[in-house]
């Protein structure tokens, strides 16, 4: 008998499956739940992009593309991020294609992380962050962000945090779970403290065009100086509802791209073909579209976050991303028995705040990818709920 | 915000307005009092529930004529629509470009009941040189309500 648990990479073997895992599995096997627990939009592709997926492989575009994906993608990415930040990036040899903006992440880490070397990881986030960082050899160092403050990162804990070992910040805005968003001063706050750092940001910005501020999403890149030390990661998945098609990007300094594509090569050879191809119309022709739905989840969260605060859970007004964040510490509940109990007696899906980190404790993640006849159903059995506790 | 609000009402009239004013980020008394001004003004005409008639067991029949109109001198086709619009067993009038004058969506309980409706009734006006009544097999979709059952959301009760 092999003893499975010698042969196997401990790095790996040792990292906690993500979320509460007894939850998850009664929540996944449930019948007939109202669920606000899933962060992927509930809209179709728009059927423009569709129709160009369909043309593609029509036409034959069913090989390998480059490494960095195709070119004329590339180009499209480039202007796309030029127009709506006003930061130029070479398609050349400073963009390149991922499968998700998930490997996108995992290769700008993997090319700068080595064994011991420091990660610095805001939480409540994206669970994705703390394992890719561990594969890498890394060690996570966690900075809990509040609720006072926003859940933004704070100079004075970003300057916390750092030790002579720091190599990389994730900073994750706008934010899944909180909504948070770091708008233009709170990002110069953070750059001056980077500014005389060897300290590289990978800025996961997939949530980018889900900004519901007036002047909308800013890029640390556009901060003086930030340019030459942040990866701007980013995709399709969200903006344009393309969470099958897989694909995403990584811009950067082209000394870190090229290392990030030598990973990217030798284990996923190119993106898929198809999203490729799709995607070009999708940055091409469809401003109108992605607009259009971003009106639609700008109603459902004023609706979600003025439901919460009246039904009696005080909920922030997230700016960004497509979910609300309110606190269930009014209940005296933890996370997790609000969510199991609501999910027991009134069958309604949330996510507990602790699944994207030990600061998410009193807090709830309620995302409104569903429609308004379905939020305010959700919202009228949570209500249902709180009067019997 | 008078677009926003109708655009929402015509997805879905039986939003309260407390929903509607949080969607649109406003107050109760602001929506109560625009929706009184866009009725008044006739912007909104009336609210009807979508019914799928097919499920229903006192089932009924509908049809569309398309029906060629000899205007009038001064008064083109005014008079005829308005006319053909006063009967009860008419849905809609419209007045069409291209190989016809006018679409009259009727309804009625059986097929004669509708023929018959067609031939004594519209057919006999003198303006209305032709009709011809396509009967409705299926209805699909209806005032942007799909009628049958699309795919179910499989995204699962949990995605982090």
């Amino acid at each position: 008998m092999i003893d499975y648990s010698r042969v196997l990479n401990k790095n790996v073997s040792e990292i906690k499956p993500s979320g509460i895992r007894k939850f998850f599995d009664i929540a996944a096997t449930m019948e007939d739940v109202i669920s606000l627990g899933v962060g992927e939009p509930d809209f179709q592709t728009p059927w423009a992009i569709r129709k160009a997926g369909i043309m593609s492989l029509e036409k034959g575009k069913t090989k390998y593309t480059s490494n960095r994906g195709i070119e004329k993608l590339r180009e499209e990415i480039s202007s796309y991020i030029d127009r709506k930040q006003n930061i130029e990036y070479d398609p050349e040899n400073e963009i390149l294609l991922t499968v998700g903006g998930s490997e996108a992440i995992d290769v700008a880490v993997r090319a700068i992380v080595g064994e011991g070397d420091e990660v610095i990881i805001p939480q409540p986030s994206y669970v994705c962050y703390e394992p890719i960082s561990v594969l890498a050899g890394g060690k996570p160092i966690i900075i809990e962000t509040k609720a006072e403050n926003d859940f933004k990162i704070t100079p004075d804990e970003l300057k916390a945090a750092i030790t002579s070992k720091t190599k990389v910040l994730i900073l994750p805005y706008p934010c899944n779970p909180t909504g948070a968003v770091m708008e233009q001063s709170d990002l110069e706050k953070i750059a001056d403290v980077l500014k005389n750092t060897d300290i590289i940001v990978i800025s996961d910005e997939i949530y980018s065009e889900l900004t519901f501020t007036p002047n909308g999403h800013i890029s640390i890149t556009q901060i003086d100086g930030m340019r030459e030390r942040t990866v701007l990661v980013s995709g399709f998945s969200k903006a344009f509802s393309m969470t099958g098609w897989r694909l995403g990007f990584a811009c950067g300094p082209h000394e870190i791209i090229a290392q990030m594509t030598k990973i990217h090569q030798f284990a996923i050879m190119c993106a898929p073909t198809t999203a490729q191809y799709a995607a070009v119309e999708a940055l091409k022709n469809c401003e109108e579209a992605v607009a259009d739905m971003k009106s639609e989840y700008n109603r459902r969260r004023r609706l979600m976050v003025a439901g919460f605060n009246r039904i009696g859970l005080t909920c922030r007004e997230p700016l960004g991303a497509f979910y609300t964040f309110p606190s269930i510490k009014s209940t005296g509940l933890s996370s997790d028995d609000f969510c199991e109990r609501l999910l027991e007696s009134e069958r309604v899906a949330l996510v507990p705040g602790t699944a994207f980190g030990k600061g998410g404790e009193g807090f709830v993640r309620a995302s409104y990818c569903y429609s308004t006849e379905h939020i305010i159903e959700a919202l009228s059995r949570i209500e249902e709920f709180l009067k019997t506790l | 915000m008078k677009t926003e609000l109708l655009k929402l009402l015509s997805n879905n009239a039986r939003y309260s307005d407390r929903q509607l004013a949080d969607m649109l980020g406003t107050d109760e008394q602001t929506i109560a009092e625009e929706i009184k001004s866009l009725q008044k003004q006739g912007v909104i005409c009336g609210y009807k529930a979508v019914i799928d008639w097919d499920s229903v067991e006192n089932q009924s029949v509908s049809a569309i004529i398309e029906i060629k109109v000899v205007p009038q001198a001064g008064l083109g086709f005014e008079e005829v629509a308005e006319r053909i619009s006063s009967f009860r067993e008419v849905e809609s009038v419209y007045l069409m470009s291209g190989g016809y004058d006018l679409n009259v969506v009727v309804r009625g309980k059986t097929l004669q009941e509708v023929a018959q409706f067609v031939a004594r009734e519209l057919a006999t006006i003198d303006s209305v040189t032709s009709t011809a009544t396509h009967f409705v097999m299926r209805r699909y979709k209806e005032l942007d309500v799909k009628l049958f059952e699309g795919e179910k959301d499989n995204r699962g009760n949990i995605l982090l």
